[in-house]
């Protein structure tokens, strides 16, 4: 298992998950967010591509109401 | 008559009046004062999606961003960094350019960083973005955001979620008499007729979130400040009459019996 702080939270994940495994196992709709890997903002198109080790800080974010 | 159109960065819109969507009761609630208010654009904040519980309702379900003109927001941010790390996120979620950019000093007032906010002005259009610049009064550093290239010169009538109305009329007067990009007066309105002053200033539109989420009736109040933008933009543009210090009779003197 590896482990990650997503959203400020630690959760385990199984080794080598992608980004989009992990929006799937958390039921998250990847059209309505966008995510922050290390920092590093990725790109929709490389979800499936992008692999989270162990340490990984992982920011998901969306639109909620504000002024 | 000319055709009166409200453009920002080649967005063309119908209301002058941009709403917020925060601070209301619940989302069914956000839906109907926006319908009500007439706006097409509203402000939104990018935040942490809750992991835990996905069965709580969100925004997007209620305001179809297809629709709608989201206008992603940095409020919250105190600085540039921060501001700049906000609106990329918004970039990616949905492909928006056209943001607001506020980057607050004060915790207390919610006062603008100025220095903060030019720094993140110049990224950011750099880097393509159509800014909508929340910021002080001050001629002079309105004149400099656009130069920058702002999108939009948003000056504040007084603090956020204060309702304390316009503050400063000569300043925001003389913004409006200086600048050729859409002057928006944000933070502060409280009422429907502050939002008519500004109008009959010659503002471009106003923002207004709180003066409707925190009225007895956001529905109603929504409706109210549709109205009272509508009449102000019309004085503006009708020209209103010469003030006088002494009474002119309203009836024909000749002929009186």
């Amino acid at each position: 298992m590896a482990k990650i702080q997503l959203n400020g939270k630690k959760v385990s994940i199984k080794p080598k998950a992608t980004i989009y495994e992990l929006l799937k196992k958390f039921k998250l709709n990847n059209k309505k967010i966008a995510i922050e890997h290390n920092g590093i903002i990725i790109p929709k198109s490389n979800y499936k591509k992008k692999y989270l080790k162990n340490n990984d800080k992982l920011e998901v974010v969306h639109f909620i109401g504000g002024g | 008559m000319k055709k009166d159109i409200f453009k920002i960065a080649n967005k063309r819109l119908k209301s002058r009046l941009i709403v917020g969507t925060g601070k209301y009761k619940n989302f069914k609630q956000t839906a109907q004062a926006i319908k009500e208010s007439g706006a097409d654009m509203v402000t939104v904040a990018v935040r942490r999606v809750n992991i835990i519980d996905k069965k709580k309702p969100i925004l997007t379900d209620y305001l179809n961003p297809k629709k709608i003109i989201y206008l992603p927001n940095t409020a919250g941010c105190f600085t540039s960094e921060e501001a700049l790390r906000t609106l990329r996120l918004a970039r990616e979620m949905g492909g928006w350019k056209l943001v607001k950019l506020e980057v607050l000093g004060d915790k207390k007032t919610l006062y603008p960083n100025m220095i903060e906010t030019l720094k993140s002005t110049k990224t950011l259009v750099k880097e393509g973005f159509k800014v909508m610049v929340y910021c002080t009064d001050d001629l002079l550093l309105a004149k400099k955001l656009e130069d920058l290239g702002a999108s939009a010169i948003m000056p504040l009538a007084s603090p956020i979620g204060s309702g304390l109305g316009l503050q400063n009329k000569v300043n925001i007067s003389l913004i409006i008499k200086q600048s050729k990009v859409p002057v928006i007066v944000d933070a502060g309105i409280g009422t429907a007729s502050d939002a008519t002053i500004a109008m009959e200033m010659g503002c471009d539109g106003v923002l207004i979130n709180s003066a409707i989420a925190k009225a007895k009736d956001p529905i109603k109040m929504a409706q109210a400040f549709k109205n009272a933008v509508i009449a102000g933009r019309n004085c503006y543009l009708a020209g209103r009459m010469k003030k006088n210090y002494f009474a002119i009779p309203s009836s024909p003197t000749d002929g009186l019996i």
